[in-house]
């Protein structure tokens, strides 16, 4: 599990790991990571130790450790036990059984027990909504399709100190579930096909190539592909630099992961293709720290493409096409999937979004021009290589061309991955993923759009419904301001804390919502969040803050009904009930009777 | 401006023209020129933050923080008018509940930016619910009291520490509404830094954070900077 080293050994571990980083300070973050692997958690003396290696100051290095989810300043249970906290993990009953665990267990959520054996708490969705309830084990496996009876063998597990490598295999399985492909799921081209397809054409040329196409990028903002690449190829610097983003975050989310397991050569070989084009010889994939588990495997598929000359030196023979790619693993936070701020985090720092411009294809890691792209942006641009650019843009709409995977969750038969073409309409997709009594659709994740039934005749695509791949389906069972309320915790527990609008803000809009569920609530308190939305919508720093709303405001309009349940009057109503303030007084004066208690009471 | 002539087009500010030197700020060309815009983490000696959004303005319909947006020929920028006045009146009044400010029995009042901002802005009441949060003062300086409850997450400290005392006795940590200010020691404590009562990051706290022990109310509130004249009408002083 997590061993317990005498200080001396964890020393010369630490050693040990800087020597392999080469004390480089950009390298904190997977340093962190390591060293929180040797031990369970980071010891301030860790941290102290970290800084001297890398000539960086305690406190910036404590910054560091403070800023990512799944980084402890405190001692944590042997067996760290996450629950993906998203909406759809609680449509399917995980919180009951987070409960069943923590009382098997003899435990609260959040605290370690005192015997240091195991600690279970909740964590943002780990990318598993088509087969959850999930859980994350030490941020390094998954369990998942939790069942009550999954539970109380894990508990028995857990007290016998049965090592988590020996758990049932199957817990760990977790399925491709692709329902729909197209192209992008469908037959891949062997590795190397698109790669020499690029060269036959050459960097400017697969440039042409890419602009015909209209390929538009996949992680949600949707910028031009061929424009963002041309920038960098054109902006000065020493060097210049390719990103994979796979930091997919975004609740609901999960078709980044699919690609990382079933088309893993696809997404390093559109790397490689954008390193030919841009003139690249570094390439990064920033892996989200939930998908640890992959890493292994993508480590494989790299040293396989080494090995056949795809990577490396003289890349398929050709004399200064040097280029590779090196895994970045992330620590838990949200933000970082914004560009800016994965670059940050890249560079070992807080995960906090940049000052733009300079925008990244100018100046991003270490100052480098740096493209930034979504994993199946990269698996995109294959396809684009094999088979012309003029082809992809015949796919899809006009403004919106080629196929789009979506990750299909929630209320459905059939939950998994569906690839359309764009211009597909929202009742097609849920037809096909057998989803009846359909009352709304988050497309796009919580910081996409809210869609009602009157609008399922909609096209996803992004001149009319934009979505960075999430779906996620609720039946006219489901509370609308609840799902809403669940993304408004989510927001406050995401925001990185840097400008006061979204670090604020998301914490005031959830002690509105959760006052409106309390029974609280007033139409002063709708009013108010639609105050605080208008503001963050203009003023917040980044894009994800400006986001951070959107489901409170699509469903407090499509859906108010759900909301004016939970008021209690039509005018204000005060956060706190003040005939139960009195209950001290009457104590104490030994009263209980009609006139000790406020006129309105019953 | 009246009878200046400038050969390079100025931008627009409230409907009067402003000449800007390459590379300036919508901020640093409206301060160098006399113009208040109303900000908190911005200080004319140190490079930009960008995290207060106080000086939030509109330009050519969007909103932008000033003190990041590079200032360009024939922009339209708002800045005084009662739409973004009423957003930096919601963004002041979200720190005044972020934090603990007690203004009366704080040895800031009269001296401090966020209190003098929130006159400027017309702020009231604090509109949000306040969040109270625990946060231990430090006293262990023998020379500095931190107070950690009136902190408003500029940066100007960890900027003047690393900047111009080469100190590095601050840093950001947490995330969130958690998010807090950091002190560079083995113990944490102020006391274990080389931190002197004569360094810039001493004397830089917009508000009542950072302050000098043995010195309570030398000055009588009322006799206090932002007491004789509102901030904006000192400009002037942060021209540098």
């Amino acid at each position: 599990m997590c061993p317990t080293k005498s200080a001396s050994s964890a020393a010369l571990d630490l050693n040990a790991l800087l020597a392999r980083h080469s004390a480089d300070p950009h390298a904190l973050v997977q340093l962190l990571r390591e060293a929180q692997a040797l031990q369970g958690w980071l010891p301030r003396q860790t941290m102290a130790q970290l800084a001297t290696g890398l000539g960086l100051t305690l406190a910036q290095v404590e910054g560091v450790v403070g800023f990512y989810r799944f980084f402890y300043t405190q001692p944590v249970g042997a067996y760290r036990i996450l629950f993906s906290d998203n909406v759809t993990d609680r449509m399917l009953g995980s919180e009951a059984l987070m409960a069943d665990l923590c009382q098997r267990l003899r435990i609260a959520p959040g605290a370690v027990r005192d015997d240091g054996r195991v600690s279970v708490e909740r964590t943002s969705c780990t990318g598993l909504g088509d087969q959850g309830p999930a859980l994350l084990i030490n941020q390094h496996q998954v369990v998942t399709r939790l069942d009550g009876q999954r539970v109380a063998h894990m508990a028995e597990l857990i007290e016998a100190q049965v090592p988590v490598a020996q758990w049932p295999a199957q817990w760990f399985e977790v399925h491709d579930n692709i329902r729909r492909a197209d192209v992008l799921l469908g037959h891949a081209a062997a590795p190397g096909v698109a790669l020499a397809a690029a060269l036959a054409r050459g960097p400017q040329a697969m440039l042409s190539e890419l602009k015909r196409s209209h390929l538009r990028g996949r992680g949600g903002a949707g910028f031009v592909t061929a424009t963002k690449w041309e920038l960098c190829r054109a902006a000065p610097g020493s060097e210049h630099v390719v990103v994979c983003n796979a930091d997919e975050g975004e609740p609901g989310t999960f078709k980044d992961r699919v690609l990382l397991t079933h088309c893993a050569e696809a997404v390093f070989e559109g790397m490689t293709i954008a390193a030919l084009v841009i003139g690249a010889r570094r390439g990064l994939v920033y892996l989200r720290g939930e998908y640890r588990y992959l890493l292994e495997n993508l480590q494989a598929v790299l040293a396989r493409r080494r090995a056949a000359h795809l990577l490396g030196a003289c890349i398929h023979g050709q004399d200064g096409f040097d280029f590779d790619i090196a895994i970045h693993v992330g620590a838990g936070a949200y933000v970082c999937g914004e560009e800016s701020a994965l670059i940050e985090s890249l560079e070992g720092k807080r995960g906090a979004p940049r000052i733009r411009p300079p925008f990244p294809v100018e100046n991003g890691y270490l100052g480098h021009p740096t493209i930034v792209n979504n994993v199946e942006t990269f698996c995109a641009v294959n396809h684009i290589a094999n088979q012309g650019g003029a082809w992809w843009a015949g796919i899809g709409t006009p403004q919106s061309s080629g196929t789009k995977i979506h990750s299909v969750s929630g209320d459905c038969e059939r939950p998994g991955l569906y690839e359309y073409p764009f211009g597909t309409r929202v009742n097609r997709i849920l037809e096909d993923c057998g989803a009846h009594d359909t009352q709304a659709v988050q497309v796009g994740g919580p910081s996409g759009m809210c869609l009602s039934a009157f609008e399922f005749g909609r096209r996803i695509a992004f001149e009319d419904v934009p979505t960075a791949g999430a779906f996620m389906v609720f039946n006219r069972g489901r509370d609308m301001f609840e799902v809403a309320r669940g993304f408004a915790h989510f927001f406050a527990h995401e925001s990185c804390g840097f400008c006061t609008p979204c670090r604020v803000g998301t914490a005031l809009v959830v002690k509105r919502m959760d006052k409106l569920a309390a029974g609280q609530g007033s139409r002063h308190d709708m009013e108010v969040l639609f105050e605080l939305d208008k503001l963050l919508h203009s003023a917040t720093h980044c894009g994800l803050g400006a986001a951070a709303c959107n489901p409170l405001r699509d469903t407090i309009l499509k859906f108010r009904p759900a909301y004016e349940r939970h008021l209690k009057s039509l005018y204000f109503e005060p956060g706190f009930d003040l005939d139960a303030e009195l209950s001290i007084a009457r104590r104490m004066t030994g009263r209980d009777d009609a006139g000790a208690h406020l006129e309105n009471r019953q | 401006m009246t009878e200046e002539e400038s050969t390079v087009p100025g931008f627009m500010l409230d409907g009067e023209e402003l000449p800007f030197e390459p590379g300036e700020t919508i901020l640093q060309a409206a301060t160098r020129a006399g113009r208040y815009i109303p900000h908190l983490c911005w200080h004319p000696e140190f490079e930009a933050h960008g995290s207060c959004r106080i000086c939030i303005v509109k330009v050519n319909g969007r909103t932008c923080a000033s003190c990041t947006q590079q200032a360009a020929a024939d922009l339209e920028v708002q800045s005084n008018t009662e739409e973004i006045n009423a957003e930096r009146k919601m963004l002041l009044q979200m720190l005044f509940v972020e934090g603990n400010h007690f203004c009366p029995s704080c040895e800031k009042s009269g001296n401090c930016l966020l209190q003098a901002t929130a006159y400027q802005i017309g702020m009231e009441g604090p509109h949000f619910e306040e969040f109270y949060p625990d946060r231990p003062v430090d006293a262990s300086h023998p020379d500095i009291l931190l107070d950690f409850n009136r902190c408003i997450l500029c940066a100007l400290c960890v900027r003047a520490s690393r900047d111009v005392d080469g100190k590095d006795v601050f840093a950001l940590g947490g995330h969130g509404i958690k998010s807090h200010l950091l002190v560079n020691s083995a113990s944490g404590r102020l006391a274990d830094t080389d931190m002197a009562l004569g360094d810039r990051a001493a004397s830089i706290c917009p508000v009542g954070v950072i302050l000098p022990k043995r010195r309570g109310f030398a000055i009588p509130i009322g006799h206090r900077r932002f007491d004789a004249r509102p901030v904006s009408e000192q400009v002037e002083c942060e021209t540098p």
